[in-house]
C-alpha cells in the first residue's frame, strides 16, 4: 500500500492524522455546511442580515414545504424523474446489444463503429445544438419530455456503448464459443449467456446515467420552455429568478435538487465507483 | 332548477351568438406568472368568458425569460391564437418575418381603439400598420427614500444641479446616493436612457437607438459626460454587477443607498423589503439641457395575433374587449400600473400612480427602453458596454468606438 | 449404420452450417441498428448539419441567407470571440489542477483508519451534486454583502473583492468553483488506482531503498498512468464543456469578460439578444475543432491498447 499506511507510523502522527481528516473534511464540504444553514433559517435572519451567526429559529420543515407551496418544484421534480428514468432504460438496453455486437462479433466495422461511439461522446454539446432543436421543433418533440427522453438515450447511448463493450470484451470467449458449437441462436447467447453476467455493468451504468441525465442543465434549457417538461435543474434557475433575495428558499430547492442522485449514489456506491472509474485499472 | 336555468341561458346565448361562425378554442400565452400580473390577466379573461361564454378560452402562463426564447418557437411550429409581445423594435422581428397578424382594420373600425391610444399608437405601429394592442405600461423614474431625504433637509431635485447637490449631501452623511444592479444589465439602460433623453432629447434617442447617429457623435459623448459626472458626485453602490435588481434593493431598505433610477413596477417589491408608502415617494428624473422637452421612458406591455392563429374572428374580439377602459382600468389597479387608454379610470388611492400619469401624460415624447427601442444585438452589446462604462468610466472612448463597430455590422 | 440416416445426418450438419455463418455476418448489423440509428440521427447527422448551418445567415424564424465564409470572417474580427478563446485556455490550463490535486487528495486519504469509507464518500459529494447547485452555492459564496467571502474580509476590516463582479477575478472565481467537483472526480480515479497498485512492486521499491517522493515518482505513478490518463480526459472535456457553471453564475458577465466558447456560442444563437443561428454554429464549429484535437489524441491512445490487447 502507498502511502505507508498510517499504523505503522509512530503514534503521534496517527493521532494527528486522525484529527486532520475530519477537520479537513469539514473545510472541503464547508460551502455546503454553509448553503445548508441557510436553507434551515427564517426569512427574518435573511433580511436582516444574520447569515452565518446562529438562527434565530429553526425552520428546516417549513422552508422546504415553502418551496414546494409557493413554486412549481413539485412538477419540476416529477419531469425529471419522468425524463431520467426512460433515459435510463432505453441507453442501456441500446448499448448492452451494441455493445455485444462490438465486443463479440469480429468484422471489419466493428472498430471504426466503436471508435465512433467513443468520440461522438466526447464532443461538444454546442455542435449539436442547432440540429437537434430544429429537429425536435420540426418533429413536435421541442417542449416534451419525449423530446429530452430521445436525445439523452441517443447522446448518453455513446457513452454506455464504450462501457458495456470493454466489459464484455473481458468475459470470457470461450462461453460464447461453446454454446455456439451447441447450435444455439445468437440472440439467445446473447439473453441466456451474456445478459446475466454484465448485470454488475447494467447496474454500474444505471446510477451513472441516472446522475447524468439528473444533473443535466443545457438540454433542458435548449430543449424545454414550460413548466410541463422543466426539469429541476432548469427548475432551480426559474426558482432563483422567482425566489431573488430569499436565499433560505433558493438553498433549500438546490439542496433538495441535489438528493436524488446523491441517494443513488449513497445507496449504489460500489456500482457508481466500478462505473466511473472503468478504465483508470488495467 | 339553478342549472335548468343556466342551461337555458346558455341556449340562448348560443343562439343569440350564432352569428360567431368561428367560435370555438381560443388559446393566449401570457407572459408573467407572479400572483399579481396573473391575477390580472385571469380576471381580464374571466370576464371575457362572462360576455363570450361561446367561446372557450385557454391560457398557458409562462415565465417571462422562457417567453421570450420560447415565442420564436410556437409561432412557427404551434401558433397560440394570442400572445403576449413588446412594441417598438422588439416586435419588428416577427413582424417582419410575417408572423404577426396585421390589425389595422381592428384600429380602425374599433371606435374605442381608434380614438383612445392616440398616445401609444406609434410604438404599436410598423410599416404604417397596427400589429397589437397594449394593455399596460408604467411610468420610469427615481424612486427615493423620502425619510432620508426629509432628515438631511433634501429637497426633490428638479434639475441636474439640483441633484448632484443632494448627492453631496448624502454623501456627506455617509450615505451613498443611487442603488442599481446591473448584473441583468438593462437597468444601466435605464440609466443611460434618462441621461441621454435629458441631454439630448427624444429625437436624438429615437436616431441613436435607429442607427442613424454613431455612438462617437458629439451629442453621445455629453450624455457620456454627464454619466461621468453622476458617476464622481453622485456614486452607485459598490459590487452592481453582481446583484439582480431585486438584491439592489436590499441598500435601498436598510437605508445605505437613498435613489433608485426604475420602473413603476418596484414599488410593491419595496414594500416586501418592509418599506412603507410613507418612506418611499417618486419623482421625475431631473432636467439637463435647459428648455428640452421632456420626454419620459414609459415601456408597453401588448398583446398580439400570430400571424399562424387558427382562431383570429375570437382573437380580434378578445383584444377589441381588452382594450375597453373599464377593463384596462381594472386589470392595471391590479397590477399597479397605468392603462394606455386614455379614458380608462386610474388607481387613484396610489400615490405612484397618479404621478406616473401626471409624469406620462403631459410628456412631449414616450420612450420604450433602450433594448426595445435598439435592435436585440445592438441592444445586448450597448448594455454590456454601459455596464463596462459604469465600472471604468476612464474606457469611455474604446467603448463608444466598439459599439460603433457594433452599430455598423448590426444595421446592415 | 442406415445410410439413409446418415445422409440426413450430413444434410443437417451443411444446412446448420450455413446458417450459423450467415448470422454471424448480419446478427451483429442487428444488435447495433438501434444503437446506430438513435446516434446517427442525434449526433453524428447534427455535426454535419451544424458544418452547413456555420454557412449560412439565419435567425431561426425566416430563411436561410448562403453567406459561405462570411461567419467565419465576421468570427475572427470579433473581439468577444477572442475574449472566450482566451478564458477556454485559462480553463484548460488551471482545471488541470484538479489532476495533481485529486493525486494529492487520494494519497492523503488511502489509509485504513477507523471510518475512512465514509470519509471518502463523503470527499467524492461534490461531484454527485448538479453543476447547477454548484454554481448557485459559489455565487452565494463569493456575494461580498452577505457571504462569506465578504464576511472574512469585513472581519479583517478589509473591503471584499466583488469577484464575480470584476473582469479581474471572474473566470479564475469560476474555475475555482469548478475545481471542487472535478478535484473530488480524479480523487476517486486515483483511490481506486492505488487500490491496485501491486504491493511486490513497492516492497521491491522499498528494497532498492525508494521512499516517499521518490517511490511516488518511480514507483506508484508509472503504475497509475490509467488513472491519470481517464483523469487528464475527462478534465479536458470537462473544462471545454464548462457551460452550467457560467450560465448560472455570471452569463458570461461583467459585460462579457467571463465568456466562453460554449457559452458565447448559446448566447450568440438562442438566448435572448441571440437568434444568430448561422453565427453560432460557427462558434460551435470552431469549439468542435478544439475538441477534434483532443478526441484524436485520446482515440489514438485507445488505438494503441487495443492493438496491444
Amino acid at each position: 500500500m502507498f502511502p505507508t499506511p498510517i499504523e505503522k507510523r509512530h503514534h503521534n502522527r496517527q493521532l494527528a492524522y486522525k484529527v486532520v481528516v475530519p477537520m479537513a473534511l469539514l473545510l472541503w464540504l464547508l460551502p455546503l455546511i454553509a448553503i445548508f444553514m441557510t436553507s434551515i433559517r427564517s426569512a427574518a435572519d435573511i433580511n436582516t442580515g444574520n447569515m452565518f451567526g446562529w438562527p434565530s429559529e429553526f425552520q428546516m420543515a417549513q422552508n422546504y414545504i415553502d418551496v414546494f407551496r409557493n413554486s412549481e418544484a413539485a412538477t419540476y421534480f416529477l419531469n425529471s424523474v419522468k425524463i431520467t428514468i426512460p433515459t435510463v432504460i432505453i441507453s442501456v438496453a441500446l448499448a448492452c446489444l451494441a455493445g455485444y455486437a462490438l465486443a463479440i462479433y469480429r468484422f471489419r466495422a466493428a472498430l471504426p463503429l466503436f471508435f465512433i461511439f467513443v468520440a461522438g461522446n466526447f464532443v461538444p454539446f454546442q455542435i449539436l445544438m442547432v440540429p437537434v432543436r430544429d429537429l425536435s421543433v420540426q418533429t413536435g418533440l421541442y417542449d416534451t419530455v419525449t423530446g429530452l427522453v430521445l436525445f439523452h438515450a441517443a447522446f448518453q447511448t455513446g457513452f454506455c456503448t464504450l462501457f458495456m463493450r470493454n466489459f464484455i470484451k473481458a468475459l470470457p470467449f470461450d462461453l460464447i464459443e461453446s454454446a455456439r458449437i451447441e447450435g444455439i441462436g445468437e440472440f439467445k447467447i446473447f439473453w441466456y449467456v451474456v445478459l446475466p453476467l454484465v448485470r454488475p455493468a447494467i447496474a454500474a451504468l444505471s446510477v451513472l446515467i441516472f446522475t447524468f441525465v439528473w444533473n443535466d442543465f443545457f438540454w433542458a434549457t435548449v430543449l424545454t420552455q414550460g413548466e410541463a417538461s422543466k426539469p429541476i435543474t432548469a427548475g432551480i434557475r426559474a426558482l432563483n429568478g422567482q425566489f431573488v433575495s430569499q436565499w433560505h428558499l433558493v438553498s433549500a430547492a438546490s439542496l433538495m435538487a441535489a438528493v436524488p442522485p446523491v441517494a443513488m449514489f449513497f445507496l449504489m456506491q460500489k456500482h457508481f465507483i466500478a462505473g466511473l472509474t472503468l478504465g483508470a485499472v488495467k | 332548477m339553478t342549472s335548468l336555468k343556466t342551461k337555458i341561458i346558455g341556449l340562448l346565448a348560443g343562439l343569440v351568438m350564432t352569428g360567431s361562425a368561428f367560435a370555438g378554442d381560443l388559446v393566449i400565452n401570457f407572459d408573467d406568472p407572479n400572483p399579481a400580473p396573473k391575477a390580472g390577466f385571469e380576471a381580464a379573461v374571466e370576464a371575457f368568458k362572462a360576455a363570450h361564454p361561446d367561446v372557450n378560452v385557454i391560457v398557458n402562463i409562462n415565465d417571462r425569460e422562457a417567453h421570450k426564447t420560447a415565442i420564436r418557437n410556437f409561432l412557427s411550429a404551434d401558433a397560440p391564437d394570442i400572445t403576449a409581445w413588446y412594441p417598438g423594435n422588439r416586435m419588428a422581428p416577427f413582424v417582419d418575418a410575417g408572423q404577426f397578424e396585421d390589425i389595422s382594420d381592428l384600429w380602425a373600425s374599433d371606435a374605442n381603439l381608434s380614438r383612445n391610444f392616440e398616445a401609444i399608437k406609434p410604438t404599436m405601429t410598423r410599416h404604417g400598420k397596427q400589429w397589437g394592442v397594449p394593455y399596460s405600461y408604467y411610468q420610469w423614474g427615481i424612486y427615493y427614500r423620502a425619510d432620508i431625504f426629509a432628515k438631511h433637509g433634501i429637497e426633490e431635485p428638479k434639475t441636474w444641479n439640483q441633484l448632484l447637490s443632494a448627492c453631496d449631501t448624502l454623501k456627506a452623511n455617509g450615505i451613498t446616493p443611487f442603488t442599481i444592479g446591473t448584473k441583468y444589465l438593462w437597468t444601466a439602460a435605464g440609466v443611460f436612457d434618462y441621461l441621454n433623453l435629458r441631454t439630448n432629447g427624444y429625437e436624438v434617442h429615437n436616431a441613436l437607438t435607429a442607427g442613424e447617429i454613431k455612438y462617437t457623435d458629439d451629442r453621445i459623448m455629453a450624455t457620456f459626460k454627464n454619466w461621468q459626472t453622476m458617476l464622481d458626485r453622485c456614486s452607485f453602490v459598490n459590487n452592481h454587477a453582481t446583484m439582480s435588481w431585486q438584491d439592489a434593493i436590499a441598500p435601498f431598505a436598510n437605508g445605505e443607498a437613498a435613489m433608485y433610477v426604475m420602473g413603476n413596477f418596484s414599488v410593491a417589491a419595496y414594500k416586501d423589503a418592509g418599506l412603507t408608502d410613507a418612506q418611499i415617494d417618486f419623482f421625475q428624473f431631473p432636467s439637463i439641457t435647459p428648455g428640452l422637452a421632456r420626454a419620459e421612458e414609459a415601456p408597453a406591455d401588448a398583446l398580439f395575433i400570430p400571424s399562424g392563429a387558427k382562431n383570429k374572428a375570437d382573437a380580434r374580439k378578445f383584444l377589441s374587449f381588452i382594450a375597453r377602459p373599464e377593463i384596462q382600468g381594472a386589470w392595471n389597479k391590479t397590477i399597479g400600473q397605468l392603462p394606455p387608454n386614455s379614458r380608462a379610470p386610474i388607481n387613484k388611492a396610489d400615490k405612484f400612480i397618479v404621478e406616473g400619469f401626471e409624469t406620462v401624460s403631459t410628456a412631449a415624447g414616450l420612450a420604450q427602453f433602450y433594448d426595445r427601442d435598439a435592435p436585440a444585438e445592438m441592444a445586448s452589446e450597448g448594455m454590456k458596454g454601459f455596464q463596462e462604462f459604469m465600472i471604468n468610466p476612464d474606457r469611455m472612448d474604446r467603448i463608444l468606438q466598439r459599439l460603433d463597430q457594433v452599430q455598423k455590422r448590426v444595421y446592415k | 449404420m442406415n445410410p439413409e440416416t446418415n445422409s440426413d445426418q450430413s444434410q443437417s450438419w451443411h444446412r446448420a452450417n450455413r446458417q450459423k455463418i450467415a448470422p454471424q455476418k448480419i446478427a451483429p448489423w442487428l444488435f447495433l441498428a438501434p444503437a446506430l440509428l438513435f446516434f446517427a440521427v442525434y449526433v453524428i447527422l447534427p455535426i454535419f448539419q451544424s458544418l452547413w448551418i456555420s454557412l449560412y445567415a439565419w435567425d431561426g424564424i425566416g430563411a436561410r441567407q448562403w453567406v459561405g465564409s462570411g461567419n467565419y470572417v465576421e468570427l475572427f474580427d470579433d473581439y468577444r470571440f477572442y475574449t472566450a478563446l482566451k478564458n477556454n485556455i485559462i480553463w484548460l490550463v488551471l482545471y488541470m489542477l484538479a489532476v495533481p490535486a485529486g493525486l494529492f487528495v487520494a494519497l492523503f486519504l488511502n489509509q485504513n483508519i477507523w471510518g475512512m469509507r465514509f470519509y471518502k464518500s463523503m470527499f467524492f459529494f461534490p461531484f454527485v451534486i448538479s453543476q447547477v447547485v454548484v454554481g448557485l452555492i459559489f455565487t452565494w459564496f463569493y456575494n461580498p454583502n452577505f457571504g462569506i467571502i465578504g464576511q472574512v474580509w469585513q472581519f479583517f476590516g478589509a473591503t471584499p473583492p466583488s469577484i464575480l463582479g470584476d473582469e479581474r477575478f471572474v473566470t479564475y472565481g469560476i474555475i475555482f468553483a469548478g475545481l471542487w467537483p472535478q478535484i473530488a472526480y480524479c480523487m476517486i480515479l486515483y483511490l481506486t488506482g492505488l487500490n491496485n497498485v501491486s504491493s511486490d512492486q513497492i516492497e521491491a521499491g522499498r528494497l532498492d531503498g525508494a521512499k516517499g517522493w521518490r517511490m511516488l515518482r518511480y514507483v506508484i505513478l508509472p503504475q497509475l498512468w490509467p488513472a491519470t490518463f481517464l483523469a487528464i480526459v475527462v478534465t479536458v472535456i470537462g473544462a471545454l464543456r464548462s457551460f452550467d457553471m457560467i450560465a448560472i453564475m455570471t452569463q458570461g458577465g461583467p459585460y462579457g469578460s467571463s465568456n466562453v466558447l460554449s457559452y458565447f456560442m448559446f448566447e450568440q444563437a438562442l438566448s435572448e439578444y441571440g437568434f444568430r443561428m448561422g453565427y453560432g454554429s460557427a462558434i460551435a464549429v470552431i469549439l468542435f475543432l478544439i475538441m477534434l484535437i483532443f478526441i484524436s489524441y485520446f482515440l489514438w491512445v485507445m488505438y494503441q491498447d487495443e492493438k496491444r490487447g
